[in-house]
């Protein structure tokens, strides 16, 4: 680098051409440098960077990882409480309910979200605006409040058909089973109706035209070659959802629908094993929501068809 | 002379009070080819989507196989039609695109087979059949099951030919075709059109390709601005142009093509 010659810094003040011209100097000088000392740089062995930071990072974290396990080992939890309820059929039945309620929820809350979703692409104003004021209504209310009201709705309507004809009493039809459902459902579908319009709007509009082009009609059009389109970008976002809604699931205990938290409180209540029980959960719910990340990606695999992973244009 | 296939009589489009079409009047005849050359922004694509009614007019009538499009007229006034009303007009012609559009989540195969199983209502071998005998046509074969993803800019562009062509248009409509494709890959698309050309096919190509409007066109479209300029043979816009705003245009495209 020293070799470099001075001058040139004078001779020229323009910047692109300089620094070309200074690079070139300085690489001629240190190839002739090498030289001189007898090194041929084209043999020169490659040496594999060695990541420090990274084994130190790995250290740092296992000890913290054995300092949590070791606490909660030695802590005050009877693990042997675990473990003998673990299987439990209370606990296997909350479970069940959770993942039911959640499967049934999401295919509702997927339902209206793709409805709602159109809706709000139609040129139709009405539908518009219908669509318009769902999302707003459900995802304007915290979800527990519209749990409750559910719930509670023989408070409004005490019962439900069409007056003289044939009616039925709104609490024999409202069950918690019922109003965690449609609670959720409708709560759910505010959301998606989102993301399924962010992935109509993520297809070129030429789709639309090629598909028009061969006679198709709209609702053709959006079924056959938009829709299948969206889901690809859609899928990952609905699979963060799904596991939201695993979890928002657990509010339903409050209306008495018997999931895994509910099951799992009945429990304790009784046995005084608070946080021997509240373990089983939080290992139940890991299981399902690791259960659904792995089908997510599998889904994703499905609608990636035609798009080179990685190379998403 | 037989019925044109295509009538256009005074057809207007304005976007918000820009006149993008204006007072165009044309005819073609079936078998005909007709290219439509043009600076860009002159109408000629907006043209094309007016046939196609991918675009619908605000003056005048445009006529395809005979048929008023987009409108129906009653009582001395007209009222547009429905949608799926529009849907079946839209069959009597095929369109490919500047960038191909073809669905990227099928293969080629499927692309071809959509639009006579989705809309025709023909049975899968039968559209398979068909489907294999048109990509064969434009070279593609071999490709039936590659994705849109997996194939060069000139073979997604011939298979959405071959697509067009699976509806069985009487008129097929092409909206500068080879203007996204590489130069290497211009030839195998234009040669695909040559031959369809040859074969009867009716033609309303917009494009850029002198050359090719010179060679394959029946008559030569000039367009600007909105309006069209001049018509006539090959021979006659590209030799002997009537309007200078025509020999301008050729004088232009020519020496920066030499």
């Amino acid at each position: 680098m020293e070799a470099r010659p001075q001058q040139l810094h004078h001779r020229d003040h323009r910047p692109g051409p300089r620094a070309l011209t200074d690079a070139a100097v300085a690489e001629a000088a240190d190839a002739a440098a090498h030289e001189a000392e007898g090194l041929d740089i084209a043999r020169l062995r490659h040496v594999r960077p060695r990541y420090y930071g990274r084994w130190a990072a790995v250290a740092l974290i296992l000890a913290f990882v054995v300092f949590i396990v070791v606490s909660f080992a030695r802590g005050n939890i009877d693990w042997g409480t675990s473990g003998e309820f673990l299987f439990w059929p209370t606990i296997m039945y909350g479970l069940l309910n959770t993942i039911w309620i959640s499967i049934a929820s999401m295919a509702l809350g997927i339902v209206l979200g793709v409805l709602c979703a159109v809706g709000r692409g139609s040129p139709n104003p009405v539908l518009r605006g219908v669509a318009m004021f769902y999302a707003w209504f459900f995802r304007g209310t915290p979800v527990i409040l519209q749990l409750l009201i559910w719930f509670n709705l023989a408070l409004v309507f005490p019962r439900l058909g069409i007056h003289g004809l044939w009616q039925i009493r709104t609490v024999d039809v409202i069950t918690p089973v019922f109003a965690a459902l449609v609670g959720l459902g409708l709560n759910e579908g505010a959301y998606i109706s989102e993301i399924v319009r962010s992935g109509l709007l993520a297809v070129d509009r030429g789709q639309y035209e090629a598909a028009k082009s061969i006679g198709m009609s709209y609702t053709q059009a959006l079924w056959r070659i938009i829709m299948p389109q969206a889901m690809r970008v859609v899928i990952p976002p609905l699979g963060n959802e799904f596991i939201g809604l695993l979890k928002t699931s657990s509010l339903a205990s409050i209306i008495g629908f018997s999931d895994l938290l509910r099951n799992v409180q009945d429990i304790y209540y009784n046995s005084g094993k608070v946080i021997e029980l509240l373990m089983i959960a939080g290992f139940w719910y890991l299981v399902v929501v690791s259960v659904a990340t792995v089908g997510q990606a599998g889904l994703e695999r499905r609608f990636g068809r035609g798009h080179a992973p990685g190379a998403r244009r | 002379m037989s019925k044109p296939l295509v009538a256009a009589l005074k057809v207007g489009k304005s976007y918000g009070g820009h006149a993008a079409l204006a007072d165009v009047t044309l005819d073609v005849a079936a078998g005909e080819v007709v290219c439509i050359i043009g600076p860009s922004g002159s109408g000629k694509t907006t043209f094309l989507r007016c046939v196609n009614q991918l675009e619908r007019i605000d003056a005048g009538a445009l006529w395809v196989d005979g048929e008023l499009t987009g409108y129906r007229l009653v009582g001395g006034a007209l009222h547009p039609l429905g949608e799926s009303e529009i849907a079946r007009q839209r069959r009597v012609t095929g369109m490919v695109f500047q960038r191909f559009n073809l669905f990227p989540h099928m293969t080629a195969l499927q692309n071809v087979v959509e639009g006579p199983v989705q809309v025709l209502k023909r049975t899968m071998p039968e559209a398979k059949a068909e489907a294999m005998r048109l990509l064969d046509r434009v070279g593609l074969s071999h490709k039936a099951g590659a994705y849109p993803a997996e194939l060069s800019g000139g073979q997604q562009q011939r298979v959405a030919i071959a697509r067009s062509l699976a509806m069985a248009p009487k008129l097929m409509l092409f909206d500068e075709p080879t203007s996204a494709l590489d130069a290497e890959l211009v030839g195998e698309v234009l040669k695909v059109m040559r031959d369809l050309a040859a074969s009867g096919m009716t033609m309303l190509v917009v494009t850029h390709e002198l050359a090719f409007a010179r060679e394959v066109g029946h008559r030569v479209v000039f367009m600007d601005e909105g309006r069209i300029v001049e018509i006539g043979t090959p021979a006659e816009i590209m030799n002997t142009p009537q309007e200078t705003r025509t020999r301008h245009f050729l004088r232009t495209v020519l020496t920066r093509e030499a």
